[in-house]
């Protein structure tokens, strides 16, 4: 398995990766989540090239003054891309339309082709944007602005956890699959491996729902009464109402374009 | 399994977004404080497991296992996925923002039917009868969601009906991984630590 398709929940670090403080990271959690919302939806809702372009330059300069790490944030962009190859490559040869070109003899249309590049505009800007402007932020920090958002507690509760614990979690991965690779277990399409690897996944499962009742235990020990907490105080600030109107404006210029 | 923004119509993902709202809203109405933590660390390990690449001749695939969610969880497989979901888009770049819904949708409620199907099935006395339900909720669970998958390109317009097949086709192989792995983790969480799978504990003695 090439290193760079092993992206991912194995090697995650969470809130240990490096990051430097920037621009992005000085506005408010809400507004961030909220402005990722819109842009989405502006974006997604667009059928104007320009605007798709103007979308996409947007979000690189998000990623510019957010200061994303390039050779991370390309890997993953690529890995998205990669989700999406086998669409775009098909949408050309499924639409009918005018022929630009055509391969094996099968014809290409134009319209298709068109079609495929603006899915692929919408969602590399729409992730570029997710990453650099909510990406940025810890995981504790988003549980926290969503819950200033009204979203459920429990569910921001869950999240959360769920966060404090692909770590734990993660590290107890590697640990068995290292006794595993100690043993001379390889992976191979065979189905020896397949039990073995369920096997690790149900054992892993029984270790942390173990952990999971530890923990409930410990919490009750100090009192958990089936309620959080948020600790944090969030209070906009003058840069954040800056942000709120220039990104309004922004965002009413690009949805204004679609009708020019 | 993810489809990225930009793919579908406005309807479709309205519509997913909805209905995944209203599973968590009601999942998350059958999660009660206590299981919090539960949830929390299963939802966890299953995000860690399902990046497991398995090899598959020249290739290779991933785990899905939403087969085992549903199993473990049941409907609070609805907000565990979400959640799961939120994580990987927001840190990893992976799908969208906007079919956050149709995405939880689409992995979730296969979950939840496979819970309903097989949980009388992974309790039978014979292991060998197990098995073969843990694989059929394992395979199950992965068949519907690429079902689910390619219902909603192809929903989004006829040019997507070719993807959507190729979809389908694409994750043969990943279905009858999942269903062997399941199985597999079916049989030893059995054994292992039965309530977990809501079984009483005395099946073994009968």
């Amino acid at each position: 398995m090439p290193q760079f398709l092993e992206h991912s929940g194995t090697s995650w670090k969470g809130q240990r990766l490096k990051h430097e403080q920037s621009l992005i990271d000085s506005l408010d959690p809400r507004l961030r989540v909220v402005a990722a919302f819109l842009f989405a939806l502006v974006v997604v809702s667009s059928e104007q090239f320009l605007v798709l372009l103007i979308g996409l330059a947007t979000s690189l300069l998000l990623a510019r003054l957010a200061k994303l790490n390039f050779k991370r944030t390309l890997r993953r962009v690529i890995a998205m891309d990669m989700f999406m190859i086998f669409l775009i490559i098909m949408l050309p040869f499924t639409t009918p339309g005018e022929v630009l070109f055509s391969v094996a003899g099968l014809p290409a249309s134009k319209e298709g082709l068109l079609h495929a590049s603006k899915i692929a505009l919408k969602a590399n800007a729409v992730v570029l944007c997710l990453l650099s402007v909510v990406g940025t932020m810890s995981a504790t920090t988003l549980g926290y602005s969503m819950a200033r958002l009204r979203v459920p507690d429990k569910l921001v509760h869950l999240l959360l956890f769920t966060v404090r614990y692909l770590d734990v979690i993660g590290q107890e991965y590697k640990r068995m699959r290292r006794a595993m690779q100690a043993r001379a277990f390889v992976l191979r399409t065979d189905r020896h491996t397949w039990r073995s690897i369920g096997y690790l996944i149900g054992m892993l499962l029984v270790h942390s729902l173990e952990r999971s009742e530890r923990i409930a235990d410990a919490m009750k020990c100090r009192g958990y009464n089936g309620r959080f907490y948020l600790m944090d105080e969030m209070v906009l600030a003058r840069q954040d109402y800056t942000f709120m109107v220039m990104g309004a404006l922004f965002l009413a210029a690009l949805t204004g374009l679609n009708f020019l | 399994m993810h489809i990225v923004d930009g793919a579908l119509a406005g309807p479709v993902l309205a519509v997913g977004a909805a209905l995944a709202a209203a599973g968590v809203a009601y999942g998350l109405k059958k999660m009660d404080y206590d299981h919090l933590p539960q949830v929390g660390v299963l939802s966890a390990a299953f995000f860690v497991a399902s990046y497991i690449h398995l090899p598959i001749g020249f290739s290779s695939v991933h785990l899905i296992l939403n087969g085992l969610i549903g199993l473990a969880l049941g409907w609070a497989a609805f907000p565990a996925l979400l959640v799961a979901l939120i994580l990987q888009a927001v840190f990893f770049g992976f799908g969208g923002f906007l079919v956050l819904g149709v995405n939880t949708f689409n992995i979730a409620l296969p979950a939840v039917l496979m819970y309903y199907v097989c949980r009388h099935g992974i309790t039978a006395s014979s292991p060998r009868i197990a098995g073969i339900w843990g694989a059929i909720g394992g395979a199950g669970a992965v068949t519907l969601t690429t079902l689910m998958v390619a219902g909603s390109l192809a929903l989004s317009g006829e040019a997507f009906w070719l993807a959507a097949k190729a979809t389908l086709i694409a994750h043969i192989p990943v279905m009858v991984v999942e269903g062997f792995v399941t199985a597999a983790a079916v049989l030893l969480i059995r054994q292992v630590k039965p309530e977990f799978l809501n079984i009483p504990e005395e099946w073994q003695d009968a």
